[in-house]
């Protein structure tokens, strides 16, 4: 791996990858979409992007994926938001989603409602020595419901923890990449898991 | 509650992450269900698919709200409904069911010929049909999050929606193009606001995403409409009305992640047995037409 210029993957199966891509682009990270198992070789770190965790999980099976996905996730760093929250959390509150259990949360789909309740609220963020604003935008997200004791919680909303982090894997409950805010990209990209 | 602008990045945020998926219509639960574990991103909640509201005539409405409230039961998906052309209070009631998202369709019979929904009134997003630059910006400026190609709904003959998708480009190049005195005239031809016009010519694309609908029935059709620039895909009666919808629900899962693998498509398209059989447009007569609605 590279320290200085790492590659960023993001997996690109279905959702919004090309966001996550953009926002790379515009720090000056190099990004690679990775829609093979012979993708993850090309990569320092992964982001799952938002999505339908259903149909990207059922993706990663039929495209035969799963086995070097899990690896993967299993021994790099790895940031997965809202649909890729779910597929990294130990235990999901329905059977559509068999999660991959490298990160001891657990999650409830859709856990703060249907769209109508969607929505983006204010918020500040202090992280790698940066106070900024992080508009925090939820689309159906998913609710943290119980954190484990080795799980470090970076950020809490309305008392539910948001950003949360585990060893290699970093989530997010919402979405950055919706919007100007560049700051969890650069911390995923240049300060995440760095040894 | 959210302001205006924020709330728009909230409705096109669903949008954004149903790209490169596939939507279903369905007329049960079981059918939803279906279309769930075939890996659709959402489901459309019908009472009738478009082939059959072409087949059977009449005034075609707002699906029942017990067939609504099945399907939402059903999946864990997000659940999209129709409501007529200009018929805002059929819209308020899908809201007050909470669907997740709001076609207002030409496949249902126009309750307003003149005016479309003020889609700025609603929490809810709504995706609307065009067949060219000049809708899709009328419809954006109206509060649209989502912009779909009209094609031509239960035929399953896939020429109309290259025809739109074709021209939006088109006339999207032909802005990226033009000099900046030369915008106003065009928002002007094209009947649209100004600084959508101006928006549109400096990203090269639409500010909201673009999505193909209408006339899809086969993996290969997925990808025709994916490689001309569609972010997803609708697909209508093409499911539902083959010999075999979950085998070709799959397929057309697939063929839409790997649109560009030919190799991919071979396997998608192999053995799906029949297709929906489908009606040529260049059969149907003026008025049956959807697409000019």
């Amino acid at each position: 791996m590279t320290a200085a210029a790492p590659v960023v993957g993001v997996l690109a199966l279905q959702g919004d990858y090309q966001k996550h891509q953009q926002m790379l682009n515009s720090i000056g990270v190099a990004s690679y979409l990775v829609r093979t198992s012979d993708d993850f070789a090309q990569v320092d770190r992964l982001i799952i992007p938002g999505g339908e965790s259903t149909v990207i999980a059922d993706l990663l099976r039929r495209f035969d994926l799963h086995e070097a996905f899990s690896s993967f996730i299993r021994s790099r760093p790895v940031w997965g938001t809202c649909a890729g929250m779910v597929l990294l959390a130990a235990r999901v509150n329905d059977e559509t989603v068999n999660p991959y259990g490298v990160i001891d949360i657990d999650v409830d789909r859709n856990g703060y409602g249907r769209q109508y309740f969607s929505d983006i609220y204010p918020a500040h963020m202090e992280l790698d020595g940066a106070a900024e604003d992080l508009p925090l935008v939820f689309i159906r997200a998913p609710r943290v419901t119980r954190v484990g004791a080795g799980v470090k919680v970076l950020l809490v909303h309305k008392g539910d923890p948001v950003i949360l982090a585990q060893n290699n894997v970093l989530v997010s409950a919402f979405h950055p990449e919706l919007t100007s805010s560049t700051l969890m990209h650069r911390h995923f990209a240049f300060a995440f898991a760095r040894s | 509650m959210a302001e205006d602008k924020d709330l728009m990045t909230v409705k096109i945020g669903l949008a954004e992450m149903l790209r490169n998926g596939v939507i279903m219509d369905v007329t049960s639960a079981e059918q939803a269900r279906i279309a769930e574990e075939a890996g659709a991103v959402a489901v459309m909640a019908l009472e009738r698919v478009p082939a059959d509201i072409r087949a059977e005539g009449g005034v075609a409405r707002m699906t029942d709200p017990a067939i609504i409230e099945a399907i939402k039961k059903a999946v864990t998906i997000p659940v999209m409904a129709k409501c007529r052309i200009g018929h805002f209070a059929e819209a308020q009631i899908l809201q007050a069911l909470e669907v997740d998202f709001i076609d207002e369709s030409e496949v249902l019979t126009p309750a307003d010929y003149e005016n479309h929904i003020d889609k700025r009134m609603f929490r809810i997003p709504f995706v609307c049909g065009c067949r060219n630059l000049s809708e899709a910006l009328r419809r954006i400026g109206e509060g649209a999050a989502l912009i779909r190609t009209k094609g031509e709904a239960g035929t399953g003959d896939v020429s109309e929606a290259v025809k739109h998708l074709r021209l939006i480009n088109k006339q999207m190049k032909e802005l990226t193009v033009l000099s900046k005195d030369e915008l106003p005239s065009r928002a002007k031809e094209l009947a649209v606001p100004l600084d959508l016009v101006i928006k549109v010519a400096g990203l090269g694309r639409l500010p909201v995403p673009n999505f193909a609908a209408g006339g899809v029935a086969t993996p290969a059709d997925a990808s025709l409409v994916m490689q001309l620039g569609a972010e997803s895909v609708f697909v209508g009666s093409g499911i539902f009305k083959s010999q075999n919808p979950a085998k070709m629900a799959r397929a057309i899962v697939a063929a839409v992640a790997k649109y560009d693998q030919p190799l991919e498509l071979v396997k998608a398209s192999r053995g799906l047995g029949a297709s929906m059989k489908g009606r040529s447009v260049a059969s149907i007569s003026e008025e049956e037409l959807l697409h000019t609605r």
